[in-house]
């Protein structure tokens, strides 16, 4: 992959001349929430945060919107109304993340939603500073090599700056002033000291080897009823996690009429109502049921299917669960035996 | 790297797999006092002959405003041209449903589902066992091999129904009956009108009734309320049914039906995709797929 260098200080000419093509959006941290915003420049940006409070999964499958608007002649698709928007500052995490949401959404039957905001974003990633929450080197999800557009390792003085796609590369020839391709052996060289450094700041102790396995062998295990004692059932997990994908569908009618909107919405496997059919039978009634199924898609099955977990190990369910619940905590359980205190 | 970009650049232009067509309601009828028989047809009549799906697969089925729901299909793709479908009275959805006359609309996209695997089945002898609602989607295998005849061997189709009032297609399977080139047996579990002319029984008690079967041969399909896989099971193993040979379709929440909104998940599996039939096989594995404690006790 084509690898430029780029001097620090020529980063906030960049992005502005990166604008042209749609709007800037970055990490900023108010009263010591770190979330996306729609910013100027640079200035505005928190490049030190570890993680936003919500994913950028927000932007490519907002929250709620519109599928279909319908009469009683039928449906009436609505698209097209998507903004381009630059996303900057993308951690590696934030982007494995991405390419599990593309697998789901953009390969057999593609979702149209999905792919038009996919499209009119572009991804430009940002190295990061670990914190003891962070468990990427767990998921083998703490360095990228696609997904991006463009990624930003700080090497202090310079960027390097990885070009994954045509796209990114268009930005970069809009200001192609401002990029070398000469690479000396000293780049090299804090480049491996950069990564050094990263592989030394996890802190979280965590080792998820061996996971389908040990979700087999605990299918039945009373950890399970342990965890549902104190879930809350509240779904916060799925909201904050990059993968978590469910979403439920309802019709919104307008008073009065036959005229309405067919609305998609994140929904999550913990709410009791999730696997309800017809008739009011309940295929996950228990909540250690549901607790479990979180869990085993994301440590197990996925790993099943696609060699990997479905965990990018952002450590936004260890921030978020209000009653310690998380990857870290659950495989530590399954594992020993016995939920910790 | 190079997928991606593919991904991203040279998106080609695809149908949204979410969007429903307009189908008319052309016949509908009860068929029983909770569950209604409907007909339906593109309203775009030259659509009608390009549906094409195969036993076994479902399709979505919105009223705008109502929602939309899975619902498998009754018919065959062997009598092109309609849609049908058994529905029984649950919910808002299937409530609204019961509400619509000839020449109303509804939205349909699909198929989906994997269907039972025709392919493999061809040459082989068949047995079909149908409990209560379960009927709803055998009956498009059952009538898909009727019309097919010489690809199949013996046919033998089970029937069980609560009482002769809330069988399904009575009629139809009382000709069905008739036919010299199909086993049908046909069993109440409770005889309450002093009329009912055939067997009175859990449907297990038929087992008992069937000649000596080529096991290894076989295939089985299965579809009932919960409680009935445990006991069919155990006789579908005990003849010496190969267990990928025995299919059973399931009934899960779906909003999307397309691997997308995750409701249906089973493991690694959606029941929307790599379902809605599985195999005994399969069942053995994903502990979920007919519900914990069935499961455990079908193995133990």
């Amino acid at each position: 992959m084509m690898i430029l260098k780029m001097k620090k200080e020529d980063l906030p000419a960049f992005l502005e001349s990166a604008k042209e093509w749609g709007e800037l959006w970055g990490p900023t941290t108010k009263e010591g929430q770190t979330a996306y915003s729609k910013v100027d420049g640079l200035s505005q940006m928190d490049l030190k945060a570890t993680r936003t409070m919500i994913p950028p999964k927000k932007f490519l499958y907002p929250p709620r919107f519109t599928m279909f608007d319908f009469d009683e002649e039928g449906f009436v698709e609505r698209t097209g109304d998507v903004p381009k928007r630059i996303l900057f500052g993308l951690h590696p995490c934030d982007i494995h993340g991405i390419l599990i949401m593309d697998k789901l959404f953009l390969e057999t039957y593609k979702d149209p939603y999905y792919a038009e905001r996919r499209e009119k974003t572009l991804l430009l990633g940002h190295s990061c500073i670990p914190d003891d929450k962070c468990m990427c080197f767990a998921t083998n999800t703490d360095f990228v090599a696609e997904g991006f557009d463009l990624f930003f390792t700080d090497l202090k003085m310079f960027y390097l700056v990885w070009v994954g796609s045509s796209r990114g590369h268009d930005l970069v020839r809009m200001r192609a002033d401002l990029f070398s391709r000469n690479l000396d052996k000293n780049d090299i060289l804090n480049y491996t000291e950069y990564r050094k450094w990263k592989t030394a700041q996890f802190k979280a102790k965590i080792d998820l080897t061996g996971m389908p396995d040990i979700f087999e062998l605990g299918y039945n295990s009373p950890v399970w009823d342990e965890l549902a004692e104190k879930c809350l059932s509240c779904g916060q997990c799925s909201m904050v996690c990059p993968t978590c994908n469910c979403y439920n569908v309802v019709d919104e009618v307008e008073l009065g009429t036959a005229e309405g909107t067919r609305d998609r919405f994140w929904d999550s496997c913990m709410f009791r109502e999730y696997s309800v059919v017809a008739g009011g039978h309940n295929f996950r009634d228990k909540r250690a049921d549901r607790l479990r199924l979180w869990y085993t898609h994301k440590l197990q099955a996925f790993i099943g299917e696609f060699g990997k977990p479905a965990c990018v190990g952002c450590g936004r369910c260890v921030s978020t669960c209000p009653v310690d619940i998380n990857v870290a905590t659950v495989s530590k359980a399954l594992k020993e035996q016995e939920v910790g205190k | 790297m190079k997928k991606l970009c593919v991904v991203l650049d040279e998106r080609e232009v695809q149908d949204n797999p979410f969007q429903p067509d307009m189908w008319r309601i052309v016949r509908r009828y009860p068929l029983t006092s909770d569950v209604n028989f409907y007909q339906a047809r593109p309203v775009d009549v030259d659509e009608a002959l390009k549906m094409n799906y195969l036993p076994g697969q479902f399709i979505m089925l919105s009223i705008p405003g109502e929602g939309e729901a899975p619902f498998c299909i009754s018919s065959t793709p062997s009598r092109p041209g309609l849609l049908e479908f058994c529905i029984r009275k649950m919910g808002t959805l299937t409530s609204s449903l019961f509400d619509l006359k000839e020449n109303q609309t509804v939205g349909i996209r699909g198929p989906y589902g994997n269907s039972f695997p025709i392919d493999k089945m061809e040459g082989k002898d068949i047995m079909i066992v149908a409990g209560g609602m379960g009927v709803a989607p055998l009956r498009s295998l059952l009538l898909y091999i009727l019309d097919n005849r010489d690809r199949f061997g013996k046919v033998t189709y089970l029937h069980g129904a609560k009482n002769p009032g809330e069988m399904l297609f009575r009629e139809e399977f009382f000709q069905l009956k008739e036919r010299d080139d199909l086993n049908c047996l046909l069993t109440v579990d409770k005889d309450d009108t002093g009329k009912w002319t055939e067997r009175t029984g859990l449907i297990t008690t038929l087992f008992k009734e069937l000649g000596p079967i080529d096991s290894k041969n076989t295939y089985a399909a299965v579809c009932g309320p919960p409680v009935m896989y445990k006991f069919v099971m155990e006789n579908l193993v005990k003849l010496g049914i190969p267990k990928h040979q025995i299919l059973m379709t399931l009934e899960r929440r779906m909003k999307c039906g397309v691997g997308k909104c995750g409701h249906c998940a089973i493991e690694y599996l959606y029941t929307c995709i790599d379902g809605p039939v599985f195999t005994y096989w399969d069942v053995l594995h994903m502990k979920e797929l007919i519900g914990r404690g069935v499961s455990d006790k079908v193995i133990a």
